[in-house]
């Protein structure tokens, strides 16, 4: 088939060999487990247990809040230590709300959980989607976007399913990996997906770096005999694997700025999110684990791990052979878009898919110079952005430009600073101009709210004001008509007013009679 | 930007093989002042002296300056010079990446326009110069005024063939005529068309290093030898050929080495185009009706102050937006 192209992009060295020369090794877990909340885009998860709970593997220890959020499960059984801050892999460096679960060494499953089933296509849609959310599933390819709030569509609106095999980070093997190992799972949850979605044609693309993992791939789609489903061989090249560059390839045609492939009628799963959509399906397995590539000339013994979310950073570098000497840094994700971290404290999250530990060799370390608007970074965007222009309005705070220059459509892939000759750190500057801008738009937000808050209050007060000044009237009137009604004579409390007086005088008159009569004084009357 | 320096010097070798010692005194005085002025700012404004130096920018800008100047320019046009590049045109803007004008043209230009006479006594070729100084007599005319006895300005000046073809034309003269002048070499002008060439070769040498891009050099070139092609064509006695055009005077160290600055030029590729096209255009536009035999600096700067819009109207459509 005739494949896109999109602008741009690198040819990097990819050090995959480094950790494909051994299967995937099962990490068996540790004492303590950290569960960050929040390990998805959308609303933080709540917690459903309290310090002190026991609980078992696999069962939910916080679920989801509202549509675009996920479920979490325990990885292990053992007991709920504490819900605090602690570190997790953030750019920020900042700490945030975690479960932590102190194993009991039973490792044993929790009772209700969903049992296997044989037969998937014996399910409906809406249970298919229900077993996936409650499974806790997040794309597995690094955005961890809720997977049940991905699928949940019209059907007749998607034409293609795109499986993202590409892998395109240098360094990352986990995805070639499962391909290699776990096909067959794959392909299964290649199956419920369209199922749910009912796609004209399914394109699974993977690099042409890969050659086990596409022979293993086409092997299980022969097996399995899914109806138009195709492996397309794409060309290495970074950032293929991104989602809008990989539809752009396998399909030429562009999702829309700020929009959705859904749009465009395509939905793209990364290959081990589809893996664990078997898992939870078919085997009744909530996501507690995923392959992680511990690799780097940081760490004695680069290879793949099957690890439970959860595991610190430390005991998965720890199976890797430890550090090497010389280890400089270490990163969650790979050398384009990783994470780098300030202690191998924090946990895996669902969205790890790599430990990189480098070497100074391995980094580039120089002081930003002065931008020359030389254009490099305009070469090999794939956004089709304007890197300098970006960069130079990010950095003078003028962020109406920045966003009327595409700013939101940067995927952060680092294309533009691996090839700035002036060694600026550009992606740090948009991910800061990025969170600015939200920042504004929720401060802006709130402003709105509370004017018109301030406006109703105005509108009511004023309403009281005249209700008040109508009572006021209307009492006024009243009190002119009994005025009015007393002028005209005819006022009861006058008339016994005027009967009393009329009363006393003619006792009085009396009382002087008698006087007059018996000649006494009377001094009182 | 030391591949830049490396670019530049076989059409330096050229140039002092038929001007004289004059280019290489300047060449070491001018990049001497410039680092000396750049030190000096950055000291005032309390930056770290050092990366900046390191940039080698400022010496760029020196070169490309002097090459601008005639060969026995006096030190104190080339101090003049060097100060309103490096400091007024660069470093009172931010330095590096904040100028929006060409340095060395901003330099040149104004010495141009306030020293017009010394700006124009070019010497005559070595192939066909009655005389030629030797290296310290260059540095006593360059550093003291003093000619050795006998010899003046007048002896030693002449006009450049960009100088000879307007006076020429303003005097009623034919192309044809003027040609048949001394002054006229084989393709061009002589000992200019070399020196070009030279410079034109620097230039590939960078475009295939990838230290400039295409864009501006070949819609430069392109747009001058087609205006040239077509006026040429259609009054061969009042326009010169193409080729005159693209080897006489600055035209191909301000194809490769002066329009393509891309702090002061334009930052997207189409943009670029469109640079090129109106440095080019502008640069026949002043040869051939303006008051000043070379052009390329004034097309530069003009267009310098066109950049920012022409790169607001000329942003690519991004990933997604509609066609």
């Amino acid at each position: 088939m005739r494949l896109g192209r999109f602008h741009g992009g690198l040819h990097l060295d990819d050090h995959k060999a480094e950790s494909t020369g051994e299967p995937i090794r099962t990490l068996p877990p540790g004492r303590l487990f950290v569960l960050p909340l929040h390990q998805h885009i959308g609303h933080d998860a709540e917690p459903l247990v309290r310090v002190g709970d026991h609980v078992g593997k696999g069962r939910p220890v916080a679920q989801p809040h509202g549509d675009i959020s996920a479920a979490i499960h325990a990885p292990t059984s053992g007991t709920v230590v504490a819900i605090e801050d602690r570190p997790v892999p953030h750019p920020s460096g900042l700490p945030a709300r975690c479960i932590v679960i102190e194993a009991d060494g039973d490792d044993r499953w929790a009772d209700g959980l969903p049992a296997p089933v044989a037969d998937a296509s014996a399910l409906s849609a809406p249970e298919l989607l229900a077993l996936i959310r409650d499974a806790g599933i997040v794309g597995l390819g690094g955005a961890a976007f809720p997977t049940a709030a991905k699928l949940r569509t019209d059907k007749n609106s998607i034409d293609t399913l795109v499986v993202n095999g590409a892998e395109c980070e240098p360094w990352i093997s986990c995805d070639d990996m499962l391909m290699r190992e776990q096909a067959d799972g794959i392909v299964s949850g290649i199956g419920v997906v369209q199922r749910l979605l009912q796609p004209r044609q399914t394109l699974i693309g993977i690099e042409d770096n890969k050659p086990q993992a596409i022979d293993a791939m086409r092997r299980a789609v022969a097996l399995a005999g899914l109806d138009d489903t195709e492996v397309v061989v794409i060309p290495t090249l970074y950032p293929s694997g991104g989602e809008r560059q990989l539809i752009k390839i396998l399909t030429d045609k562009e999702v829309p700025s700020g929009g959705l492939p859904l749009q465009i009628g395509i939905v793209c799963q990364n290959v081990g999110t589809l893996f664990a959509i078997h898992e939870a399906v078919v085997e009744g397995k909530p996501l507690i684990e995923r392959i992680v590539t511990v690799t780097g000339d940081g760490v004695r013994q680069p290879r793949n791990l099957r690890v439970r979310i959860g595991t610190p950073v430390s005991e998965v570098v720890a199976a890797a052979g430890g550090y090497a000497p010389g280890v400089a840094e270490l990163l969650v994700g790979g050398p384009m878009m990783g994470i780098a971290l300030a202690s191998d404290e924090p946990p895996i999250v669902k969205a790890s898919n790599c430990i990189l530990a480098s070497t100074p060799a391995m980094l580039r370390r120089h002081d930003a110079r002065p931008c020359i608007r030389c254009g490099e970074c305009v070469s090999v965007c794939p956004a089709r952005l304007l890197p300098q222009q970006l960069y130079w309005y990010a950095r003078a705070r003028d962020y109406d430009k920045a966003e009327d220059y595409h700013l939101f459509d940067c995927i952060e892939c680092g294309c533009c600073d691996h090839v700035c000759p002036s060694h600026i750190p550009l992606v740090q500057y948009y991910r800061h101009a990025k969170g600015e801008i939200r920042q504004l738009r929720h401060e802006k937000e709130k402003a709105d709210r509370a004017r018109i808050r301030h406006q109703l209050r105005e509108e009511r007060l004023a309403r009281e004001k005249a209700e008040r000044a109508a009572k006021l009237a209307a009492k006024k009137a009243a009190l002119e008509k009994k005025k009015a009604a007393k002028a005209g004579g005819d006022d009861p409390k006058k008339a016994a007013i005027q009967a009393a007086l009329e009363r006393a005088k003619a006792r009085k008159a009396e009382l002087a009679k008698q006087r007059s009569t018996t000649g006494e004084k009377n001094e009182t009357p | 930007m030391r591949q830049v320096l490396l670019a530049l010097l076989p059409g330096i070798a050229v140039a002092v093989g038929y001007f004289g010692w004059g280019l290489l005194v300047n060449l070491w005085l001018a990049t001497l002042l410039a680092v000396a002025f750049e030190a000096a700012v950055l000291a005032l404004r309390k930056r770290p002296i050092r990366p900046v130096i390191g940039d080698w920018s400022a010496v760029v800008t020196a070169w490309l300056l002097v090459l601008a100047l005639p060969p026995l320019a006096p030190w104190w046009l080339v101090t003049i010079g060097v100060f309103f590049a490096i400091v007024v045109a660069k470093q009172l803007y931010g330095g590096l990446g904040f100028n929006p004008f060409n340095p060395a043209m901003v330099g040149y230009v104004v010495l141009l326009i306030a020293f017009p006479a010394a700006m124009t006594s070019w010497l005559a070729p070595a192939t066909i110069a009655e005389v030629q100084l030797g290296l310290a007599e260059t540095l006593r005319v360059v550093f003291l005024g003093e000619f050795p006895p006998g010899l003046g300005w007048d002896a030693v000046t002449a006009a450049t063939p960009l100088d000879a073809v307007r006076s020429g034309l303003r005097q009623g003269q034919t192309i044809s005529q003027i040609h048949e002048t001394l002054t006229f070499g084989l393709l061009a002008g002589e000992g200019w068309e070399w020196i070009s060439l030279a410079f034109g070769a620097g230039g590939l040498w960078l475009l295939y290093r990838g230290v400039i891009g295409w864009q501006v050099p070949v819609a430069l070139l392109a747009t001058l030898a087609l205006l040239a092609t077509v006026f040429s064509l259609y009054d061969p006695e009042y326009y010169s050929s193409p080729l005159y055009h693209l080897l006489g005077g600055g035209a191909m160290l301000g194809a490769f080495f002066i329009a393509t600055d891309p702090v002061s030029g334009s930052t997207t590729p189409t943009g670029r185009l469109i640079f090129g096209i109106g440095v080019g255009g502008l640069t026949f536009v002043i040869r051939s009706w303006g008051g000043y035999p070379d052009a390329i600096a004034f097309a530069v700067l003009l267009m310098n102050m066109a950049a920012p819009t022409i790169d607001e109207y000329t942003r690519p459509r991004v990933y997604g937006e509609p066609k």
